[in-house]
């Protein structure tokens, strides 16, 4: 066996590994992109619902397919910073009627949100910037729906619903 | 027959496995690397679709990769997702940049300072687009409601960067128009000054 031979050998299986790993890289983006990723939050906004230091699973399809709902939380970018992530629950979708004046105000102020927005809160009222402080929140730049609590293991399944009865009850 | 069914299964397994690889690659690159658009509208005139929909619309190459961690230059055109209806993309120029001090086109002529995170975009041809600068659809005038604008109402703040989709680098159809797309801001829309570049300027003299 010469030196041609060796070397063609080496080439093929360069070859064939880089192809596998672009392979299997590309599968790996659709299913983070398109079915789902893992999340590991920080954070007290959303207690007790989600504690910091808390994994989730938030799937893809309901953005993809734009059927986030109302009480659903959601995983989404931050509009200050497209670096940042912000985990918090949907409260009112586009159309509806937010009550922006906190419960000791004397006069109520209303706010709608706008087309293509929805309006985030925390579950932790009073320790959450949210769209309270920074308004609604384009639906474009959510990531996905969480779904699945997966640590700490004593509190694995499915998320509570809101504990803070703001969410905008369908108005027909 | 036992041979024309092994063929058969033979193929199946071909395409299968060809589709596996193949499905996966295109939609990644597409996702990170480079997108085909077509351009709709006229309120990027001239610098796309300068004809209208007359001679055909404009199909562009969209650089995904260098907008990967949202930085874009003033004077880009750049496709953005729509704050208004998150399936649809629109494509404008980058007029300004977080911090920009500019001064608004439009109804309520002011300035104003561009927030953190996000950027301002507008299009080219000012008679005849809803960017950035518009309250509402007074500038839609009958005789053009034919060249369906694909732009909307905005907020009055400018555009999260966490919207930005990709940067238009290449015009690839129709043949006669293939060029590079070069960054550029006419002269009258520039920021007026930029906050933290003068922020610094100051405590240096200081």
């Amino acid at each position: 066996m010469d030196c041609g031979d060796m070397f063609r050998r080496v080439l093929g299986k360069t070859l064939g590994f880089l192809g596998y790993t672009v392979q299997y890289g590309c599968i790996a983006h659709c299913a983070f992109e398109y079915i789902g990723e893992f999340v590991a939050c920080s954070g007290p906004s959303m207690e007790p619902t989600i504690t910091s230091h808390d994994v989730v699973f938030s799937e893809r399809l309901s953005r993809h397919l734009c059927r986030i709902e109302k009480g659903d939380i959601v995983i989404a970018k931050s509009p200050f910073d497209p670096h940042m992530n912000i985990c918090k629950r949907v409260i009112g979708l586009e159309g509806d009627k937010i009550c922006t004046s906190g419960p000791s105000d004397v006069f109520k102020t209303h706010q709608y949100v706008p087309k293509g927005h929805v309006w985030l809160e925390g579950d932790n009222l009073r320790n959450s910037t949210d769209s309270r402080s920074y308004g609604p929140v384009p639906y474009a730049l959510i990531r996905g729906r969480v779904c699945l609590k997966l640590w700490p293991p004593h509190n694995f399944g499915a998320l509570n619903q809101s504990p803070t009865g703001r969410i905008v009850k369908r108005s027909d | 027959m036992a041979q024309q069914a092994g063929a058969g299964r033979r193929y199946v397994r071909a395409f299968v496995s060809g589709f596996f690889v193949a499905v996966p690659v295109t939609v990644t690159v597409l996702d990170r690397f480079a997108y085909v658009a077509r351009v709709e509208g006229a309120s990027m005139q001239p610098s796309l679709n300068p004809e209208g929909n007359v001679t055909g619309s404009d199909v562009v190459l969209l650089n995904r990769w260098s907008v990967r961690n949202y930085q874009v230059r003033r004077g880009d055109i750049v496709s953005v997702l729509s704050p208004k209806n998150p399936q649809q993309k629109i494509i404008k120029r980058v007029i300004a940049l977080e911090g920009d001090f500019i001064k608004t086109l439009g109804y309520k002529n002011r300035y104003l300072k561009v927030p953190d995170g996000h950027f301002w975009i507008e299009g080219d041809h000012h008679g005849h687009s809803l960017d950035s600068n518009s309250f509402g659809p007074a500038l839609r005038t009958p005789w053009r409601a034919r060249c369906s604008v694909k732009c909307c109402v905005w907020c009055s703040h400018g555009v999260s960067l966490g919207l930005v989709h990709g940067r238009a680098s290449h015009i690839i159809w129709p043949p006669n128009r293939w060029q590079r797309i070069e960054p550029s801001i006419p002269p009258e829309r520039m920021p007026l000054l930029n906050w933290h570049a003068d922020a610094t300027e100051d405590e240096e003299k200081d």
